[in-house]
């Protein structure tokens, strides 16, 4: 594919290697992800999904495999230059939510742009502002996040994952914690930001309605890729 | 969130406020190991102060003396010695040999301030049938009472020394009977006597003083123990004061006398000093150990509790430097702030003190010096104890796995 903005190749993933404990969770992954894609990742729990998506937003190394974005291949990379590819490509947003209870809903949605610059300036303010009023929260920006419901503070995760303008948006389970409304509107929210900022989006749900409004659907069975259609 | 703060000091700040129970008894703790350190710094310096300054007015900084008297052994034709045991010989009250010579090679020396020629010895106080063994110091109140400061400790009359004045300890009054203006009969085994007039009483806060020390003229004294023209000591005041040590031996070294520095006769004093800031530095030490463990324990829970915010913060592309600069100064911060507090609550507590404890005669038991340079230099150690204590759970946190700490 020659936009694509993901390739992974026969990425191994094993825990505890050489002890008694040692689990293999992923087998080589194969996977192509376009730019602009929208893919929803689906498999029973255990099966190696969150691991998966943690390789991608390079949390986590891969035991064997290689792993580029962007045509730039990361397993060559140190700990900083991860850290610094993170921040500025790949986004995030977790089942639970995980907003930084210290601060408000817009300083959390301009904290990685402070963790990137160093300083809070004017631009990231202004910056997280529209991407609240993007998620439709300008009525509660300042408010405190433990002071939102559930839905609200997945929105601020959302505008959160997308301040640095990423390439890739990694959603793990985003609506696995709140009720059916609030999980389609949320769905809806990324479709939304998929289709007007051409970020691509991996998705992983339980939700097979929700799936079947993806562009392209990957199950994972056992640590490996089953389907992909 | 301000403009000109870094991204560690807005999180570092906001994560302590976050926490507020937490942050305020941490804050509590550090702020009364630090007032104490500070209490007890304040008072002690004080204190010495006062000490010094009470031993260094109530006697002469260096006392020159006369050499001691020998017997020169018996020779039968050298180098035989006739009787190899020699008895010391009495000591009689003899003046220094060529004091006036010496007084003006004293008072050429830029190191010494004073120099007060006295003639001291002892001598029979009478009034009535009353009498005490007492000892006569003669001196010239211009330059004496600028080494021992005599008008300091008069309780009663005038610091006055005509010819046929006296001035007695409060005791010795007691004892004799004796009141300001009444006379008493002084007579020496040199065969001197006079009638003399008491024009002060003096009160050392020392039984022994106050019933044993008289001041008289130097003309006086020395007529009275048959020693016209003669001094039995020179009392020096110097200008550094721990330096007398040295000056004295320099001094004995280059004069046939024996000079003697108060640091020299006031030995146990220097070695109660000594301990006492021996104490002092222990009790400081592991003060601020505790304080320093103190927040080690605070940041090592912070760090578990947050442990989901760092993983956050690592995924979001926050290196594992700005993690660690992140606890270190809320180490800092709290050692920073728990100082500024600590050192008024000593200040506080230092100022009660000074009012609250008195000697037995109302005065003040310590003299009341806050220097502030005590106080920067509390909360600089202090902040730099706080980073110290808060290296180990810095580097734990900047260690966190972030896939381990996000799954929490």
């Amino acid at each position: 594919m020659a936009n694509s903005i993901l390739t992974l190749a026969k990425i191994n993933k094993v825990y505890n290697p050489g002890e008694p404990s040692e689990v293999a969770v992923l087998h080589d992954i194969d996977l192509e992800i376009a730019k602009g894609e929208f893919v929803a990742i689906m498999g029973p729990s255990g099966s190696g999904k969150s691991t998966l998506l943690n390789i991608i937003g390079l949390l986590d190394r891969p035991s064997s495999g290689h792993l580029s974005i962007n045509g730039q291949d990361t397993s060559t990379l140190g700990d900083t230059e991860l850290t610094r590819l993170r921040g500025h490509r790949i986004g995030f947003v977790f089942q639970y939510h995980y907003l930084i209870s210290a601060f408000t809903a817009l300083e959390n949605v301009m904290m990685p742009m402070l963790v990137d610059h160093g300083f809070p300036t004017d631009a990231a303010e202004h910056r997280a502002m529209e991407l609240i009023g993007r998620v439709g929260l300008t009525q509660v920006a300042h408010n405190r996040s433990n002071n939102m419901s559930g839905g609200q503070q997945q929105r601020v995760a959302i505008a959160r994952g997308l301040a640095m303008n990423p390439d890739i948006l990694l959603a793990d389970e985003p609506t696995g914690n709140l009720d059916t409304e609030n999980a389609k509107s949320i769905f809806e929210l990324m479709r939304e930001v998929n289709r007007t900022s051409g970020t691509s989006i991996l998705l992983i749900t339980h939700n097979l309605e929700l799936a079947r409004q993806c562009d392209r659907i990957v199950r994972v069975v056992d640590g490996r890729i089953q389907a992909d259609a | 969130m301000k403009r000109w703060l870094p991204f560690e000091w807005i999180a570092a700040v906001r994560f302590l406020l976050d926490g507020k129970l937490q942050t305020l008894f941490i804050i509590v703790g550090i702020s009364i190991g630090v007032g104490v350190i500070v209490f007890m710094s304040a008072m002690l310096t004080g204190l010495q102060a006062n000490f010094i300054k009470r031993a260094l007015t109530s006697q002469a900084q260096i006392q020159i003396l006369p050499p001691d008297q020998l017997a020169r052994p018996q020779r039968l034709g050298a180098p035989d010695i006739e009787d190899a045991i020699i008895q010391r010989p009495s000591q009689r009250l003899v003046s220094i040999d060529q004091w006036q010579k010496i007084i003006k090679q004293l008072e050429a020396m830029p190191e010494i301030s004073v120099v007060a020629p006295t003639v001291a010895g002892s001598a029979l106080a009478k009034r009535g049938d009353a009498n005490r063994a007492i000892t006569l110091n003669g001196v010239e109140p211009d330059t004496y009472f600028n080494v021992v400061h005599v008008p300091e400790y008069i309780v009663e009359g005038q610091p006055r020394l005509l010819s046929d004045d006296i001035l007695v300890g409060i005791e010795l009054a007691k004892d004799l009977g004796a009141n300001l203006g009444d006379k008493l009969n002084i007579t020496t085994s040199a065969g001197g006597s006079r009638i003399l007039t008491i024009i002060g009483v003096l009160d050392f806060g020392n039984k022994g003083a106050n019933s044993r020390s008289t001041f008289v003229s130097l003309r006086t004294a020395q007529s009275l123990l048959g020693m016209l023209g003669g001094v039995t000591t020179l009392d020096l005041s110097v200008k550094d004061i721990y330096a007398a040590e040295d000056l004295a031996q320099h001094i004995q070294s280059s004069n046939d006398v024996i000079a003697d520095s108060w640091i020299k006769t006031n030995a146990q004093f220097f070695t109660a000093i000594y301990a006492q800031n021996l104490t002092n530095m222990v009790i400081r030490i592991f003060v601020g150990l505790s304080v320093a463990f103190g927040i080690a324990a605070v940041l090592v829970v912070s760090v578990i509790q947050r442990s989901r915010d760092i993983g956050i913060l690592r995924a979001m592309g926050t290196s594992r430097g700005q993690i660690m600069r992140l606890f270190l100064l809320q180490g800092g911060v709290l050692g920073f702030f728990g100082s500024i507090i600590g050192s008024a609550l000593g200040a506080f507590a230092l100022v009660y003190w000074h009012s609250a404890a008195r000697q037995t005669d109302g005065s003040e038991l310590f003299p009341l010096v806050i220097e502030y340079q005590l106080f920067f230099s509390t909360a600089v150690l202090a902040t730099f104890t706080g980073l110290m204590a808060a290296m180990a759970p810095a580097l734990r946190a900047a260690k966190l796995d972030p896939v381990v700490a996000i799954r929490g």
